[in-house]
């Protein structure tokens, strides 16, 4: 890698003097981070229950308070983290991996069998996919890993697109006639030429997958849908705070908050990241 | 383009029948039955139950009688409401929805392009970094958490609006609009600032310039109509995105239109309004589709190939 660092360097000498995208970075490591060590930090279990204390304002025991079974708030934000996150990144890593592997196949070989593939995806970009998973969260039960797959078979068209795009862009270029030349088999070919070099608009559109991702993933959870209790992701916890909002705020606005700041730090990074490995394309 | 038009109408055909007949298998394999409920029912009565329904007949014909039906518009009768058919239901619930979403794409389309454009026009100053911030929070905060947020601080601190329902009192419509139009006015004020500041770099708006037309009519009949492109062809999409929305919203403010129809739906496994809105809302988002390409066809000659 030392010789065709200049990209990736000039890349991270851009992302670096982004402040928006190295703050959505920071708190984007810190986030999972607590996600991670969740039980470490956490002062409680997010399952345990003070039914004394019902729903408690903030207090130096409880530092965003209580929901109404008396369970610590915080703790509930920090378990939600780790499930919220974990669709996110497992879900978008499905879509990465049909994606990529479609659009691959699709944008090299071209021709007929380009036409058909890139036809399906037409086809399925104009189907109420949110109707389809509620239907099968509805027949199947809210399992976590339906979700996954469901999730992540949504959102690999974009992806499908955008590769294929960029193969097709490569094709023709030298190095991949000098290996077809040698007899390079598809796979290697695949794997050793043309994914490396569309490594940078991959690693951009998954970023910013991964908000959608969990937006989706907290809508059906907020319908009733997604996360079953006790356990909870973002989506469940902001559904249990505007159930209670009118007497107890603060259950609907730490979910929010921490929910909306990850969003946040997502789309900017993904947004910072775009800009730094193509700066052709930047927003303005 | 009318022949355009046609092969696309065509083409949808098979895609809404491959819809329809994924969805209706989908519900039969559903594990339990449509009658399973707290209360256990007697096997006589659930015999009578699944004659009356027809679900004793082989699975063929029962989704041959059901696409039939479907063809002229019957959905069949409901499972938890009996007595009412599902086309039925879907008529009530549906001019509430459709008004909602006309106002919310209002809202969306008149903010969004006004603040879109004039970010485009006055660009790096704080008229561009102030809306094009506020697009940002419209982008990041959910429907679902906005909706509440605008109760939370309308409805109940300020006691301004009502915080739930549907043209029962006076403003009631205001906050389910603006919760379900906020994130489209984000969007496409984005759009339309990215499509306005490519268009305003090009040679003809240059030469428009040129021969001394005002900057207004520059703006509003040269640079306009390309650099809207973006925005029409967002809107078709747009409208799945609103059916989702709807769902929440009309959950929140607890509206009686078709969004919450379904969802309820989805929790009482009321299978036949299930299939038969999945039906309407499938069709209704390949038709908007299709109307927002042709629309774009339209407005870019390139895009007609």
């Amino acid at each position: 890698m030392e010789n065709n660092s200049s990209l990736w360097s000039d890349a991270y000498r851009r992302l670096i003097q982004n402040k928006a995208a190295m703050i959505g970075g920071i708190v984007l490591v810190v986030l999972i981070l607590c996600a991670i060590f969740a039980p470490l930090i956490a002062p409680y279990s997010y399952s345990y229950q003070d039914l004394n204390l019902g729903a408690s304002k903030p207090s130096w025991d409880h530092l965003l308070g209580t929901d109404v079974m008396g369970r610590d708030l915080l703790s509930r934000i920090l378990y939600g983290a780790r499930i919220s996150l974990m669709v996110g990144f497992v879900a978008t890593s499905v879509a990465l991996v049909i994606g990529v592997s479609w659009g691959i196949v699709a944008g090299y070989f071209g021709g007929r069998i380009d036409s058909v593939m890139m036809r399906i995806v037409d086809v399925l970009y104009g189907l109420p996919f949110i109707i389809f998973i509620i239907l099968l969260m509805v027949i199947f039960g809210r399992n976590l890993w339906l979700l996954f797959g469901a999730i992540g078979a949504v959102e690999w068209l974009t992806m499908a697109r955008i590769v294929r795009g960029q193969v097709i862009g490569l094709k023709n270029q030298e190095f991949v006639l000098a290996a077809q030349a040698m007899g390079v088999s598809n796979f290697m070919m695949f794997r050793k030429h043309l994914f490396p070099n569309i490594l940078g608009p991959i690693a951009v559109y998954a970023t910013l997958t991964i908000p959608q991702v969990m937006l989706l993933e907290s809508f059906l959870s907020f319908l009733g849908l997604g996360i079953q209790p006790p356990m909870s992701s973002w989506g469940t916890l902001i559904k249990d705070g505007v159930e209670s909002m009118e007497e107890y705020s603060w259950l609907l606005i730490y979910p929010g908050l921490t929910f909306t700041i990850t969003l946040f730090a997502l789309n900017f990074f993904g947004d910072g990241l775009r800009d730094a490995l193509d700066p052709k394309t930047s927003s303005d | 383009m009318l022949l355009i038009f046609l092969k696309r109408v065509l083409a949808a055909i098979p895609v809404l029948i491959i819809v329809a007949s994924l969805t209706f298998f989908l519900v039969r394999l559903a594990p339990g039955g449509p009658f399973d409920s707290d209360r256990a029912v007697s096997d006589e009565v659930l015999i009578n139950l699944q004659e009356a329904y027809n679900l004793n007949a082989p699975l063929s014909e029962q989704y041959f009688d059901y696409m039939s039906g479907v063809i002229v518009g019957d959905f069949g009768p409901s499972f938890r409401y009996p007595g009412r058919g599902v086309s039925e239901m879907i008529f009530t619930g549906l001019p509430v929805t459709l008004e909602l979403a006309l106002y919310s794409i209002l809202i969306a389309v008149l903010v969004g392009i006004f603040s879109g454009v004039l970010a485009a026009l006055k660009r790096n100053t704080m008229l561009d970094f102030i809306p094009m911030a506020i697009a940002m929070i419209g982008i990041c905060v959910p429907t679902f958490l906005m909706g509440p947020l605008l109760v939370l601080i309308f409805g109940i601190n300020l006691e301004v609006l009502p915080v739930s329902g549907w043209g029962n009192l006076p403003g009631d419509k205001l906050l389910p609009s603006i919760t379900l139009g906020f994130a489209y006015a984000a969007y496409i004020a984005r759009l339309s600032r990215g499509g306005m500041l490519e268009i305003l770099g090009q040679d003809f708006i240059r030469t428009a310039r040129a021969k001394g037309l005002s900057e207004r009519v520059v703006v509003t009949k040269h640079a306009m109509q390309g650099g809207l492109i973006p925005v029409v062809s967002f809107l078709g999409p747009a409208v799945a995105g609103l059916l989702a929305g709807s769902f929440v919203v009309e959950t929140i403010f607890q509206i009686p239109g078709l969004g919450r129809f379904y969802v309820e739906a989805a929790f009482n496994r009321d299978y036949t309004m299930i299939l038969g809105t999945t039906i309407f809302f499938s069709s209704m988002i390949v038709f908007f589709n299709l109307l927002s390409d042709m629309a774009v066809m339209f407005l870019n000659p390139r895009a007609r190939d």
